[in-house]
């Protein structure tokens, strides 16, 4: 038998029995959904992570540390050193603090390109046009990176005027007409120092800034803004304290590969510094979405298991109800392998018809829930695809379930290729 | 291949079915010659072992122990794929039952050996359509095999068993399930094809009558060929 004429005869056979065959496709149809529902937010999650680690820009900046410190750090707890210097940082805790000397201890391994302190700034508060005194945090603006912004520009390390992106929620609590009404205009932050005194510093708003995973709090100060901050809040205290850092920033070649970036972390491991990427304290993060994901494609594909028992019995009465009719084809001269090359398509364009509703219907469901999700309780993070569908991952998921119905199956294929026809023809 | 040679040969053949205590010996020693174009009938009583030596004269199922051969050669010692090509190309089959697929329509049903055969399709309903015209059911082409009358669907089947031309047809109770006058027609049928286009015939039946049309008689007794067999006196099934 030719294989278009196995493919059509499996198609027709396929629905001789009508319910029974809607009944499985709808199981099937229920995993598929599921799992590309699941495959859906996975994707949509991660790809909206990693837009948000592309605003971050930074992508050639390490992040110093004394090794043992620091996010993600494995260590454990450190013995105290009573050589080792500590600094009192706006965390209000103490660590192992580094000093310029250690900048000059980076700055020599080969490929860092420049260091700079990640000065650590707190703000009392922030007050505009209305008079009102609000907390804010402050987030020192990293070079390169593209904070999303509702109105307005990003601002510039590399000016003299200090300047900060307005978070969007303050716009109308400051007392701005609108989004636009903010570019431009100056707002105060008090600040306090070493001694207890709170100082005001005045601030240019550059724009406005969305909101986002990495930029949910603080607003983003210029250099000039976070310096001046800094200074303020250092006044007072012994000089011993101000020059030193929690850690310090690295910038090393923005092409470099990943196997570069993993020597150059080794380089100064071994000089006694943790280095980390931005997007590796992302990681972490990212691995709990993962997670998650993950345990909800496994539930899906569990539904898919159950599904595939319901191809196997499907099949196996398919095979019990057409036992005469192999026999005979059999008898006139159909091979083993034809027969369970026949019901073994069978199986396939179960999986094939399950799996091509359950992904378009998923993906209908998917752009409502898009629309929904984005416009109510998720509109302030825009950008925000919450369930994306790859054409990669529909064929993928496509192919799976095709595959699972094939392996379910085998089963009712065998028993139908090793039928002697004489046994068939004698089947009542 | 000289005219007299035989095309399929039964040696010795034993058939045992089943395993200890429920094994039952249908044929118990048969040899037998059937030559190119002759028409043969198997008759005995229900049980005597009939269809299951059509079944191994037909390469559907082996003997327990003795040879059956085809064109002189040892069918036990040909492979799976041979034995399929074989009964796909040269016989044709009328099995005790219709064996159609309701659902399907008659051409369908009758050009399924083509199919198998891998004919494409063009050519497959070419042929379809000859065969159902010798069998005078050309207008029930369309028709879905379940609307067919008994003698209708018999005709469908040796429709069936005549469209891959075959050398051989094996018949098993071609007029078993038919009123006399729709017998007679099958019958006709059949003998046509056995004297226009040379097919052998090996047909299984209870019918005397049916029998008595053929070349040669094949009594079959307790699985074993009875070589001189009591007349039945006045006995019709
Ligand atoms: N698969 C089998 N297992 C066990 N016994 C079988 C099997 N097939 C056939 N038999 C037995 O073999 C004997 C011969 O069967 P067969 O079908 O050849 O009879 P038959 O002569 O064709 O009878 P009928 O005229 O009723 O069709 C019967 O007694 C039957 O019960
Ligand atoms: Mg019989």
């Amino acid at each position: 038998m030719r294989l278009i004429d196995i493919f059509t005869t499996a198609s027709g056979n396929m629905f001789r029995s009508k319910l029974r065959t809607t009944l499985t496709i709808v199981a099937i149809f229920i995993g598929s959904f599921t799992l590309t529902l699941t495959s859906g937010l996975g994707t949509g999650i991660s790809s909206y992570i990693d837009k948000q680690v592309g605003n971050l820009g930074g992508k050639d900046v390490l992040i110093v540390q004394p090794i043992g410190q620091g996010p993600g750090s494995d260590s454990g707890p450190k013995a105290y050193d009573p050589a080792k210097k500590t600094s009192a940082t706006a965390f209000g805790t103490t660590t192992t603090a580094l000093t310029d000397s250690d900048i000059t201890k980076i700055k020599s391994v080969s490929g860092i390109r420049s260091v700079e302190p990640n000065f650590v700034v707190v703000t009392d508060y922030i007050v505009g046009p209305n008079g009102k005194k609000y907390q804010v945090s402050a987030n020192p603006y990293v070079s390169g990176t593209k904070v999303e912004l509702a109105t307005g520009d990003q601002v510039s390390n590399d000016v003299s005027e200090r300047q900060a992106l307005l978070p969007v929620d303050y716009v109308p609590a400051l007392g701005f007409a609108n989004n636009e009404a903010v570019v431009g205009k100056s707002v105060t932050l008090g600040v306090t120092d070493g001694n207890g005194k709170q100082h005001q510093i005045t601030a240019a708003l550059k724009g406005v800034q969305q909101k986002g995973l990495t930029n949910s709090g603080g607003m983003n100060t210029n250099e000039a803004l976070t310096q001046e901050i800094y200074r303020t809040q250092s006044l007072g205290l012994p000089k011993a304290v101000t020059n030193n850092y929690q850690a310090l920033l690295a910038k090393f070649d923005a092409n470099a590969s990943p196997g570069q970036i993993t020597h150059l972390k080794d380089e100064l491991k071994k000089k006694g510094y943790a280095a980390k990427t931005i997007e590796d304290q992302i990681g972490t993060f990212k691995a709990v979405i993962s997670g998650i994901i993950a345990v909800l494609n496994a539930f899906a594909v569990i539904a898919l298991l159950a599904a595939s028992f319901g191809i196997i019995n499907t099949l196996l009465m398919s095979v019990q109800e057409r036992t005469k009719e192999i026999g005979l084809m059999k008898a006139m001269g159909m091979g083993g392998g034809r027969i369970f090359l026949l019901f073994s398509t069978e199986a396939v364009l179960l999986g094939f018809w399950g799996s091509l509703i359950g992904v378009g219907v998923a993906e209908v469901v998917g752009r409502v829930a898009n629309h929904i999700v984005t416009t109510t309780f998720l509109k302030d993070l825009p950008g925000l695809q919450l369930l994306t569908f790859p054409p990669i991952s529909i064929l993928a998921i496509m192919g799976l379930v095709m595959g699972i119905a094939l392996l379910a199956g085998t089963l009712p294929a065998t028993r139908a290729a090793r039928q002697s026809p004489i046994d068939s023809l004698r089947y009542e | 291949m000289p005219a007299e040679s035989p095309v399929i040969s039964g040696r010795d053949i034993i058939k045992t079915y089943g395993k200890g205590d429920g094994q039952f010996t249908a044929l118990r020693g048969v040899s037998l010659d059937v030559k190119a174009g002759e028409s043969i009938a198997i008759i005995g009583k229900s049980g005597s072992g009939k269809s299951t030596l059509m079944h191994l004269l037909a390469l559907l199922d082996k003997p327990s122990t003795g040879t059956v051969s085809i064109d002189g050669q040892d069918a036990g010692r040909l492979p799976g794929r041979t034995l399929n090509t074989l009964r796909n190309k040269k016989f044709g089959f009328v099995f005790q039952q219709f064996f159609l697929n309701g659902g399907a329509s008659v051409l369908e049903n009758v050009i399924l050996p083509l199919k198998i055969a891998g004919v494409h399709g063009r050519e497959r309903r070419r042929r379809g359509l000859e065969a159902l015209r010798q069998v005078e059911l050309e207008d029930k082409a369309k028709n879905k095999a379940k609307d067919l009358s008994g003698g209708q669907k018999q005709r469908a089947v040796i429709a069936r068993a005549l469209i891959n031309e075959p050398q051989i047809i094996f018949a098993d109770e071609p007029t078993g399930n038919l009123d006399s006058a729709t017998g007679a027609h099958i019958e006709n049928l059949l003998f046509n094809l056995n004297k226009r286009h040379g097919i052998t015939l090996i047909i299984v039946t209870h019918d005397e009558d049916l029998a008595r049309r053929c070349d040669r008689q094949l009594h079959i007794k307790d699985g074993v060929i009875d070589v001189a067999p009591r007349p039945r006196r006045g006995v019709r099934l």
